[in-house]
């Protein structure tokens, strides 16, 4: 008779749950091999404990990640970030005042796609999730539009067929988003391929979140990429939740997200997600590495989802109510705003004014959006709904149209 | 003008358009250096160049993704899936993302994508060589599914494939690849040398989607097939001795409405012929449309001849594959009605 004990299945938990105490000690902090800022042309194979490490800027010493921003820039990125943010409450708040059916903010995130839309160049197209509208923000697209977008009203640019914050948005860099989530991560690779077939100079960010890793879009994605050296950007957002899942759930008690990139043979980097100049440093390394015909790069950035999935979420009913505050990578707003304070290129007024000014330029946008309409009030003609299914309509839907007789 | 079997026709349409349009490139398993396990597209790599014909990892959702990310780009990739019963994994890519992304991005992006994939059993290929998946494809809203029956017809149908801006399933009956096949598996086979629609022009041409061909003229019954089923059914007509006429769909999306409407207004009688499983098929669809449009002018009951609604059997193929003698039953069935 064995006197092994019979198998038992491993279920993951997280940390903590409603009522215990916040819990971050699993999440590892240090630098590691990622202190090395390795040339972009390195090959991989000499940075294969960076994935384990974290490339940190803010609050160290010397960083040899320091991209070496201007604080003009610096403020254009801490700019954008309020401006999401303010965007986002204020849209929450219309979603609660039942102006339109849905919403999702990316509260405590801000850093990735803002430092990623600024760092990368007018040419480049990201592959989003929901979770980065501040890449269109920081690249000026036009608030009331997104607003329009997010109300279906006349003058939405999507035509009333979206769910809202589902944009599209191809001059600004920003490929159409869909609910179904990991499914546009090949298409990232297959949009860099197709540039590098062309011999032109544009590369991709494509974007997924940690549950989303999951997926078997990731795993193809990633070979399609190295196989191919296709010049991306796959960046995954590590914000600690899925909906309820934990990371855990997805593998992160495991092994890092970072160190998927080991298996494909490509750079996997790690990287504190709410550190703006981080953010900044490791795009740059990895789009100049894509744009040197040298291939893709995987970066987790390590950040927090400081609000629930969506409006129709509600966090406190998995997570201790207080996590967010002891999320020890703290808030990207403030800690850019801190950096750039103590350079004496900022203060507590400045930021103040510019948070009123900021404010007065939503309530405007607002305003207009919702003369024409929130959702509901208005909205484009409903011929739009049998438009655009192909090139030119077919029958069916020129004699379905008819049918509802318009 | 050369005669050419229908693996010839499709290697000429894709040598014709990787040689005029430079936004279009191939790849798939096997399809670069060897030519794909059917040799559709031998000697492209060697002719047009390594970037424009290639090998594909294993990953048919992969493939589909990556070809979309070039569709939007503005390449017109021609991406093989080598049997369509592994067209399955990508499924997710061509129903949520192919055929939803010019419609939920208002035509910003779009996806013009020509998937190719042989379909289609009599050839002892088991479960998984062997299916019809059109009817699932048909289904959703935004993709074209273009099936032809004949060589000179897959070459002009792929063509306008490539140049059409919608994404579309390409499905080739591999069971016609070497010759017109009409289901009498006991009998001689027929190659394609002699047959007039292996006169296959060596330069460009299209045969346009969404235009059914009225391959024989009659007065007493309608035959709707395409694909292999189109030679079975022209056997089957010759069995029954009925005066059918036979319309080859050749694209099942766009649907030629117009074409089988007319043909059952004038015979009043109508059988629908397609190899893949009855339940939930095509033809359910195609007999739907029929009795909504034509009801008052049919003398008899609309009936499907179809696989049976099994998986595709290995050791009972020719049980299971819809044959001209099950299409002349039918044929003789609805002739007894008036």
């Amino acid at each position: 008779m064995t006197t092994q004990p019979p198998l038992a299945l491993y279920i993951p938990q997280p940390s903590a749950r409603p009522g215990d105490a916040a819990r971050f000690d699993h999440i590892a902090l240090d630098p590691g091999a990622a202190i090395v800022r390795p040339s972009f042309d390195a090959p991989e194979k000499e940075m294969r404990d960076h994935p384990y490490g974290l490339v940190r800027v803010l609050g160290q010493q010397d960083s040899a990640w320091d991209p070496g921003l201007d604080a003009d820039t610096m403020r254009k990125g801490l700019r954008a970030m309020v401006q999401t943010r303010l965007f986002e409450d204020r849209l929450f708040r219309a979603h609660r005042q039942g102006k339109t059916s849905f919403f999702m903010k990316s509260t405590g995130e801000e850093a990735i796609g803002v430092a990623q839309s600024l760092a990368l160049d007018a040419g480049d197209m990201c592959f989003p999730t929901y979770r980065v509208q501040g890449w269109l923000i920081a690249r000026g697209y036009p608030i009331e539009q997104m607003i329009n977008q997010i109300y279906s009203n006349a003058n939405d640019p999507l035509k009333g067929r979206q769910l809202p914050i589902l944009y599209s948005a191809r001059e600004y860099g920003f490929y159409s988003l869909s609910g179904n989530v990991g499914s546009r991560f090949g298409h990232a690779v297959g949009w860099a391929m197709a540039s590098a077939y062309k011999g032109d100079r544009k590369i991709a960010l494509g974007y997924i979140g940690e549950g989303t890793t999951a997926e078997g879009d990731f795993h193809e994605a990633l070979t399609f990429a190295a196989v191919y050296r296709a010049p991306v950007i796959l960046a995954i957002t590590n914000n600690q939740w899925a909906i309820s899942s934990f990371s855990g759930v997805a593998g992160a008690e495991q092994t890092t997200f970072a160190a998927k990139a080991l298996a494909y043979g490509i750079p996997g980097l790690r990287v504190d997600g709410n550190d703006f100049l981080a953010v900044w440093a490791a795009t740059q390394w990895a789009a100049a590495r894509a744009r040197a015909n040298l291939g893709a790069t995987l970066i987790e950035f390590v950040t927090y989802r400081v609000s629930g999935h969506s409006t129709s979420d509600d966090p406190t009913k998995y997570r201790p109510a207080d996590e967010a505050e002891h999320w020890p990578l703290g808030d990207p707003i403030e800690r850019l705003k801190a950096h750039l304070i103590a350079l004496g290129e900022w203060s507590d007024e400045r930021h103040e004014q510019q948070q009123a000014e900021l404010t007065e330029v939503l309530r405007s946008a607002q305003r207009a959006a919702e003369a024409v309409g929130t959702l509901g009030k208005s909205k484009p003609s409903v011929a739009e709904m049998f438009e655009g299914v192909f090139a030119e309509p077919d029958w069916r839907v020129i004699e379905q149209r008819r049918e509802l007789g318009i | 003008m050369p005669t050419m079997n229908m693996i010839h026709a499709i290697n000429s349409a894709l040598d014709v358009m990787l040689a005029r349009d430079p936004d279009v490139l191939i790849f798939g398993e096997d399809v670069g250096y060897f030519g794909g396990v059917f040799r559709v597209t031998e000697g492209l790599q060697a002719k047009h160049g390594l970037t424009r014909c290639f090998d594909a990892p294993i990953s048919e959702g992969g493939i589909i993704a990556t070809a979309i990310g070039m569709g939007a780009y503005g390449l017109r990739p021609v991406p093989e899936i080598q049997f369509a019963d592994y067209i399955l994994p990508a499924f997710d890519q061509l129903v949520s993302e192919a055929a939803r992304l010019r419609y939920r991005s208002n035509g910003e992006f779009s996806a013009p994508i020509t998937v190719r994939s042989p379909y289609g059993g009599g050839i002892f290929g088991g479960q998984t060589h062997s299916q019809s998946p059109e009817a699932i494809f048909a289904h959703i809203t935004g993709l074209k599914t273009v099936i032809p029956s004949t060589p000179y017809d897959a070459k002009g149908l792929l063509i306008a494939s490539i140049e059409c801006d919608d994404p579309v399933i390409f499905l080739e009956p591999k069971r016609l690849y070497s010759g017109p096949f009409d289901g009498r598996h006991d009998q001689a086979l027929k190659t394609w040398a002699g047959d007039p629609a292996a006169d296959v022009p060596e330069g460009h041409y299209t045969v346009p989607l969404g235009k059914a061909a009225i391959v024989r003229e009659g007065s007493d019954a309608t035959v709707i097939a395409y694909g292999t089923m189109v030679h079975v059914a022209k056997a089957g007509i010759d069995q029954a001795g009925v005066d059918a006429e036979l319309i080859d769909l050749r694209s099942i999306v766009p649907l030629d409405i117009d074409t089988i409407v007319a043909s059952v207004a004038k015979t009043g009688r109508c059988v629908i012929l397609h190899e893949a499983s009855r339940f939930g098929g095509f033809g359910g669809e195609l007999s739907a449309l029929l009795q909504e449009r034509c009801f008052w002018a049919l003398k008899s009951p609309i009936e499907r001849v179809a696989g049976w609604d099994t998986p595709y059997p290995h050791a009972f193929e020719w049980d299971y594959f819809p044959g001209p003698a099950r299409l002349a039953k039918a044929l003789t069935r609805v002739m007894e009605n008036n």
